[in-house]
């Protein structure tokens, strides 16, 4: 059955349908309906809302939830994030699974509390400090939203590492329909044997040690080793992305989330004035679907990247596309979000120069 | 058919929730749907506004640049969103608080005088639902019915006595509507 649900409200109850059991964080607007939602909820399934003094105490309690196997979710926007960022890397060091949910709003600074996707490059490159990744979902409508944050925590098992869902002030305001899907948990995760959940003597086990800390420089070398091998996985099974009307495309819009909407009415429109659009939506923004946009630039003539920032994930698409097609960005920053009047504008002149 | 809407007016007169059930209703009638509110640093008495879009395709953009309908239920969102509207789109204004008519010829203007509508049925706060009556009654979009489910299921079972006052003034919006053209 469908029901209108809020981005917000619907990621959380789809996060308690994945078993999220815990949840800690830190009021910002535009994300307060996930704590919201999560402090009502979670009581009622026998977990636990604790809203914590602020954010870099809440990723620590993330912190040591997840250490003991539970899954476990925190939320913030981005100058909430940027707090973060110091546990993020803990958490990917002691390798632990969590989802972290980014409704990121304008920036830099305490920026504008209106949509923007300006924090692409700190969730795709890793916003703290150290050799990591996370896999980032970048959902462009509250069903996707639903789907992605329940593969979120398998994901997030799968590979003991952190998983992001990037969002922005619209996906967690706008409300659509949504039909909650029933969670299956997949058969290929089995019990977290490393969970610290409490050594004793005749326990069966040994002691189960949750650390970052790796003093010898080898074993530090050897540790990251041991995670880049994860991160090589991820890049081989994980790349998500949606293509429309790409197979045939002269000029293909890239561009993820909400502006991936806007451009797709803006590439439907193209379509109707004979003008050959298409549009690469990347699902994952980490691992980035490079394979999907070098295949496509074989095929197309020139590459728009739509973003609400000033330029970062078309960084991504240059270095997929490797200098063999023109890559042309319009982006709109600060909480504006692109029209799609300029979204079109823009394809009409590549359009015009080929 | 894409119906691409904007709704606005002050804060606390209920602009969130006509989009909220015109989505809900357009979702009832198996229609794609999107519900986008300002979520600025609004307060009561502040301006309010929110953007739908009722589809039978997959919904693109959320945001409406190219209004097919505009609902106003003051002057300062009237003289913003009229420009919004594409040519022959329909503009519902709430004449009880709008004395000025629309500066455009090239749309379908419809006044509804929402709060004298509401003042009639006995319940002051029903303003919003009399533009929401006037909504069907000058798009036939959908039923009286369908907008009732919508509002019950959003005001919940224990809000059931308030659905007799709410359905008299979507009644009279319908008639009001109607009546104009």
């Amino acid at each position: 059955m469908r029901q209108m649900m809020k981005g917000n409200e619907a990621i959380a109850e789809a996060a308690v349908q994945a078993g999220c059991r815990y949840f800690f964080g830190y009021p910002i607007t535009p994300q307060n309906e996930i704590p919201e939602y999560m402090s009502a909820r979670l009581p009622e399934v026998g977990g636990a809302f604790l809203q914590a003094e602020s954010e870099v105490s809440a990723i620590n309690m993330v912190f040591g939830a997840a250490s003991t196997g539970a899954r476990v979710m925190t939320s913030s926007s981005s100058p909430g994030i940027s707090l973060k960022q110091e546990g993020i890397s803990y958490i990917v060091g002691a390798e632990l699974p969590c989802v972290i949910v980014n409704m990121v709003r304008g920036g830099p600074g305490l920026g504008s509390i209106q949509p923007a996707q300006s924090d692409y490059y700190q969730a795709t490159r890793g916003g703290g400090h150290g050799d990591y990744r996370m896999i980032v979902y970048a959902p462009a409508s509250i069903q996707e939203a639903v789907e992605l944050t329940q593969k979120a925590f398998d994901s997030a098992d799968r590979y003991r590492n952190p998983v992001m869902i990037l969002g922005d002030g619209c996906i967690g305001q706008m409300m659509e329909p949504v039909s909650m899907p029933e969670y299956k948990k997949p058969d290929d995760l089995g019990e977290k044997t490393w969970a610290a959940t409490g050594y004793h003597p005749g326990c069966g086990r040994e002691r189960n040690i949750i650390n970052s800390l790796y003093i010898e420089p080898d074993r530090c070398e050897q540790h990251n080793l041991d995670l880049q091998a994860k991160y090589d996985a991820m890049k081989e099974r994980e790349v998500m992305a949606k293509e429309e009307m790409a197979e045939d495309a002269d000029i293909i819009v890239v561009a993820y989330g909400t502006t991936a909407r806007i451009a797709l009415t803006a590439v439907r429109k193209a379509r109707e004035q004979g003008i050959k659009a298409g549009l690469i939506r990347p699902i994952t923004v980490w691992p980035f679907p490079e394979k999907e946009i070098a295949a496509a630039a074989q095929r197309c003539k020139a590459f728009l990247t739509v973003e609400m920032s000033l330029g970062q994930m078309v960084d991504d698409v240059r270095l997929a596309v490797n200098g063999c097609r023109p890559v042309e960005f319009f982006g709109r920053t600060g909480g504006m979000i692109p029209g799609v009047s300029e979204i079109y504008d823009r394809i009409l002149k590549i359009k015009e120069g080929l | 058919m894409t119906e691409q809407l904007i709704i606005a007016g002050f804060g606390g007169q209920g602009v969130l929730l006509i989009g909220q059930l015109l989505a809900y209703s357009g979702m009832l009638m198996e229609k794609e749907v999107s519900w986008l509110p300002s979520y600025g640093p609004e307060m009561r008495g502040g301006s309010a506004n929110c953007h739908v879009v009722i589809s039978d395709e997959a919904v693109g953009s959320p945001k409406v640049e190219e209004a097919t309908v505009v609902i106003a239920m003051n002057y300062p969102s009237m003289k913003l969103f009229e420009r919004s509207l594409v040519p022959g789109g329909l503009l519902l204004y709430n004449s009880s608080l709008i004395e000025e008519k629309p500066s455009r010829s090239d749309i379908r203007a419809i006044a509804v005088p929402c709060n004298d509508i509401a003042k009639e049925v006995g319940n002051a706060r029903t303003a919003n639902m009399a533009m929401l009556g006037a909504f069907i009654g000058a798009t036939g979009m959908f039923t009286e019915d369908v907008l009732v489910e919508a509002l019950r299921h959003k005001l919940g079972a224990s809000k059931e006595k308030f659905i007799p006052v709410n359905r008299a003034a979507i009644a009279a919006g319908m008639t009001a509507a109607k009546a104009f053209e």
